[in-house]
């Protein structure tokens, strides 16, 4: 997907060294206007750096940071139109919730009144509207996450920088505030930045998702693009399940890539399912779990792409069921997800199964 | 029956502990001249005499002036160790902090010798401007472990918060880091008035012609006449200690609380 919202913070280059450690190693991209945006990564790729450079509380070494198209080189982070909610929240122990809320307009114009309305409107927004007279350690973790959302959107910023917003909430907490942070975000059209180390929540919640290892931006691609069509293996891995099967790459004709998978068969692809790019050979073809499906009895795959194999795990999730299947000829098993619906029988370990496959669903690492 | 052992132990501990300074008050209300039993009469006539004693209203004068003096100077260079130890990583970190903090360990008298030889060295009087630099040095490491507590109890995102919604690092410091820092600002002023107004040695060493309350007291002891004055007195240190630490330790858990943070211990 192309960018169309006009950029409101563009990176270009960006270094960051902590004496011999190369922190961020080049990051170059734009986000736009409005956007939600989410940087994901495992723990030590610099997502994290990357959003407090910025904020603002970490220096670059080299490149350029421009926010609304200024360049926020030696800008203090209290001078940028940034604000940032903070991993433990930061709720200040000694002030009320509304206190809180209305801290940073501490040194704004705005009368009495005013500010007394504009912290009712943000707890209001984010549903804490008759919490303002609480002592904020008298929260919930829940609640704590709103007042720093509150705190941080009364400043309207340009762009609001969320760091792992949500990951001290248990797993039901965290549901209800994916939502709500979509639907916050739509309300106020301000661009968020997410920092995330958990891929199911980037894909919720993101409109674009760079992926990040090592200090470098390794895909950078909306949700279903990077889902769909990663461009490394190890984009592939990161993001839910993936299947690897042993390949060979044998020709590129107009437009079309053959290959050879093993335990399946022959396949043609098109350019778009190798992201990575093609190089004859060895190589290796991603097939995520729903995208493989078990043929019953009287079922036929389309155009005959069948594959055969015995069933080698059998793992019973209620409304679905997953199942890893070592494929005749081959050396180690995939894994198969199939939805449980009336009239599909949960098979058993140790019986044959029949596969069908579709190479549209196929992405190619060379 | 092992429960009783210990509780007796535990009894015994405590009587050989508080039972010296319990005669400190029974002596001071006695009406007898000679410190011993049988008691005689009740009397406030020691406590009166205080009253009239110029050279002791001097002598607490200056233990004043030496422990509020004290108490400032070692809470500020405190304040400024905690917060470098507890919030930055620099080389040598943990040797430097370990020799600011040797003090608390180092002999006092090894310190108030070394102390006069350098004045002596220096050609310079000793008086209460020495005193107070040698107490701070011996008070700097209590101040610095009670405010290394408060420091990292305290979220460090929350000093970046309030710069990241448009706070100088002045503004912050005065709005967020000292106000939560406070109650372990207070105990430490108490906590450092305390020791430097009790301690002996430095003072004796360094207060030449200008006695603190405890080099005066030290002094009365020659005269046998004086020794129920100096029970009186001493009565009155003790209790002053007493209701000091007390409330340094009311602060440090009010502290605990308005921070919402659980008790774990703490100094005392």
């Amino acid at each position: 997907m192309s960018q169309t919202r006009p950029p409101i913070v563009t990176l270009t280059g960006v270094q960051k060294y902590y004496g011999d450690y190369h922190a961020l190693r080049g990051i170059t991209a734009n986000i736009g206007q409005g956007e939600f945006f989410s940087l994901l990564g495992p723990s030590g790729c610099g997502k994290t750096t990357l959003l407090r450079a910025i904020a603002g509380f970490e220096d670059i070494s080299e490149g350029q940071i421009l926010l609304d198209g200024k360049d926020m080189e030696g800008v203090a982070p209290n001078k940028r139109p940034t604000n940032m909610v903070f991993q433990s929240y930061a709720i200040f122990p000694h002030m009320s919730v509304a206190e809180n809320v209305g801290f940073g307009l501490r040194k704004s114009a705005m009368s009495v009144s005013e500010k007394r309305n504009a912290v009712g409107q943000a707890l209001e927004m984010v549903g804490l509207a008759k919490f303002g007279a609480r002592a904020a350690h008298a929260l919930s973790g829940g609640q704590r996450q709103r007042v720093a959302l509150a705190r941080a959107l009364i400043l309207k910023p340009k762009v609001l920088l969320l760091d792992e917003p949500l990951s001290a909430l248990d797993k039901k907490m965290r549901e209800v505030m994916q939502v709500e942070l979509i639907k916050l975000q739509r309300e106020v059209g301000i661009t968020f930045i997410l920092v995330t180390h958990d891929q199911e929540e980037a894909l919720v919640m993101s409109d674009r998702i760079a992926v990040m290892f090592e200090g470098e931006i390794a895909q950078l691609a909306d949700p279903e693009t990077l889902y769909r069509r990663p461009n490394s293996r190890r984009v592939a891995e990161f993001i839910g399940m993936m299947n690897f099967l042993p390949a060979t790459v044998q020709g590129e004709t107009a437009g079309r890539i053959s290959v050879e998978v093993q335990g399946l068969g022959p396949a043609e692809l098109e350019p778009a399912q190798a992201p990575g790019g093609v190089r004859a050979g060895a190589a290796e073809i991603g097939l995520r779990p729903e995208s493989l499906t078990l043929l019953y009895e009287g079922q036929a795959a389309e155009g005959g792409r069948e594959a055969s194999g015995t069933v080698r795990e059998v793992v019973y999730y209620g409304d679905m069921t997953y199942y890893d299947i070592l494929l005749d000829g081959t050396p180690a098993p995939v894994r198969v997800s199939m939805r449980n619906m009336p009239g599909r029988r949960v098979l058993e370990f140790g019986a044959r199964a029949r596969l069908a496959w579709d190479p549209r669903a196929m992405v190619l690492f060379s | 029956m092992r429960l009783n052992a210990l509780a007796i132990f535990a009894v015994l501990y405590l009587v050989v502990l508080y039972a010296p300074i319990m005669l400190l008050p029974m002596f001071a209300f006695n009406s007898g001249t000679i410190i011993a039993f049988p008691l005689q009469g009740f009397t406030l006539d020691w406590f009166a005499a205080l009253l009239d004693t110029p050279a002791l209203h001097e002598a607490t004068v200056n233990s004043l002036i030496i422990a509020v003096s004290t108490a400032i100077f070692s809470t500020i260079l405190g304040l400024f160790a905690a917060r470098a130890a507890t919030r930055y990583g620099f080389p040598g970190k943990a040797g430097i902090v370990g020799f600011i903090m040797l003090p608390l360990v180092l002999p006092e008298v090894i310190v108030a010798i070394s102390l006069l030889i350098v004045l002596m060295q220096l050609g310079l009087n000793s008086g209460t401007w020495s005193i107070i630099a040698g107490h701070t040095l011996i008070c700097t490491p209590f101040a610095i472990a009670i405010l290394q507590g408060s420091f990292s109890n305290m979220d460090k995102s929350l000093e970046e918060a309030a710069i990241d919604l448009g706070e100088t690092p002045w503004s912050t410091f005065r709005l967020i880091t000292l106000p939560l820092v406070s109650p372990g600002i207070i105990a430490s002023l108490l906590i450092c008035f305390t020791i430097s107004l009790d301690e002996f040695i430095i003072a004796f060493f360094l207060s030449g012609n200008e006695p603190t309350l405890p080099v005066y007291l030290w002094g009365q002891l020659r005269f046998p006449a004086r020794l129920p004055v100096v029970m009186a007195l001493g009565t009155i240190l003790v209790l002053l200690s007493v209701a000091l630490l007390i409330i340094a330790e009311t602060f440090r858990r009010r502290g605990l609380k308005r921070a919402g943070l659980k008790d774990t211990g703490g100094f005392l």
